[in-house]
């Protein structure tokens, strides 16, 4: 825990790294200065976008011990404003599940590279990037830990499979290789209370380790503060619960092989 | 997004956008998280020029009722145009740019 008489500093800067099919694209970039080693997280932005919330929510597993970093999942759809290239990939139908995911996997080969890295890797996602979250940690082998923030459409009806997403998550459940942690609002949409509870018997199924946490009083996003949905009670404990989850998982080095 | 509704109708018109007048060329219609609208989901239209880049775009967010005003607003609109023979068809019509 922090004292007040501890050295604290961090580095945080735009990088680029090898992402899906080794193409370039830039990601944010941050970790404590210091020799470490630092256990590193993945930061998978949500569905608005690689933006200010994502930026801060780097800044902020950086400040609690870990090497960080957050891909832009759009590189591809060009650059502009946050919103701008958001809205263009909305209307495209979304990043390729195939994208994400090999894009995901180059961040998590670039913290395991660094001369600090403890060799632990993590995920972390809301929205969208929640999803893309428990995509990675079923289809990538090596990751150490898992949160899935409100990811809709884990669960996904056969219509609603596309090109781009053909395979709905829930599908991959006997391939999840690591603990996975879920925070969800009771009174979201997407996803509903329903599929995470369709989620969390699939886990069971399959007997895998998992912490599901349904908060009442909360919808969909409920962590970003600049928004209507932002519930300040319920965030604090979720981000508590996630510390607690990380560093369960990702504080003691990985051996090596 | 998260829900992924989203519809893509090819436009002629022009747009005007943060650094000035545009030709539109597409309008994607989604029913999403908004960016700025106080809505967990909000109609979402984005009236853009994808070849001039994604920062050339119109956008507004609207709850469900007002989009639904809004379409019997245009075609009560467009219906009055029509009784009056005031309708200029713009295909084939090259717009200024």
């Amino acid at each position: 825990m922090y004292q007040t008489d501890m050295y604290e500093g961090m580095l945080a800067e735009t990088i680029v790294h090898q992402g899906h099919h080794g193409e370039v694209i830039n990601a944010y970039f941050a970790r404590p200065l210091g020799q470490g080693p630092f256990p590193g997280m993945v930061v998978i932005h949500h569905a608005p976008g690689w933006d200010e919330w994502y930026r801060e929510a780097t800044r902020k597993f950086a400040h609690h011990g870990y090497a960080t970093i957050s891909p832009n999942l759009y590189y591809r759809a060009g650059h502009g404003t946050p919103e701008d290239v958001a809205a263009k990939v909305r209307a495209a139908g979304g990043v390729p599940d195939d994208q994400a995911v090999g894009d995901v996997a180059g961040a998590m080969q670039y913290l395991r590279a660094l001369p600090y890295s403890n060799s632990r890797v993590g995920v972390f996602g809301t929205c969208s990037g929640g999803r893309h979250a428990y995509l990675v940690a079923c289809r990538v082998k090596g990751s150490d830990a898992a949160v899935d923030c409100w990811g809709g459409r884990v669960v996904m009806a056969q219509e609603d499979l596309t090109p781009r997403q053909p395979v709905a998550p829930i599908e991959y459940t006997q391939d999840l290789s690591c603990p996975l942690l879920g925070l969800f609002g009771a009174d979201d949409r997407n996803p509903t209370p329903e599929q995470v509870a369709q989620h969390e018997q699939e886990l069971k199924k399959h007997g895998k380790s998992y912490e599901f946490h349904m908060y009442p009083g909360a919808g969909h996003g409920f962590f970003y503060y600049d928004r209507r949905d932002y519930r300040q009670a319920q965030a604090v404990d979720g981000w508590q619960k996630i510390f607690a989850f990380l560093e369960k998982y990702l504080s003691t080095p990985a051996k090596s092989a | 997004m998260c829900t992924m509704i989203v519809k893509q109708v090819e436009i002629e018109g022009s747009g005007k956008g943060t650094s000035g007048w545009f030709g539109l060329r597409q309008a994607n219609v989604s029913y999403d998280h908004p960016f700025h609208a106080p809505l967990e989901h909000a109609l979402n239209i984005d009236f853009v020029n994808e070849a001039q880049g994604p920062g050339t775009r119109v956008a507004v967010e609207l709850s469900v009722e007002s989009a639904q005003a809004l379409v019997k607003t245009i075609l009560s609109v467009l219906d009055r145009a029509e009784v009056g023979g005031y309708l200029e068809r713009l295909a084939g019509v090259e717009l200024r740019r």
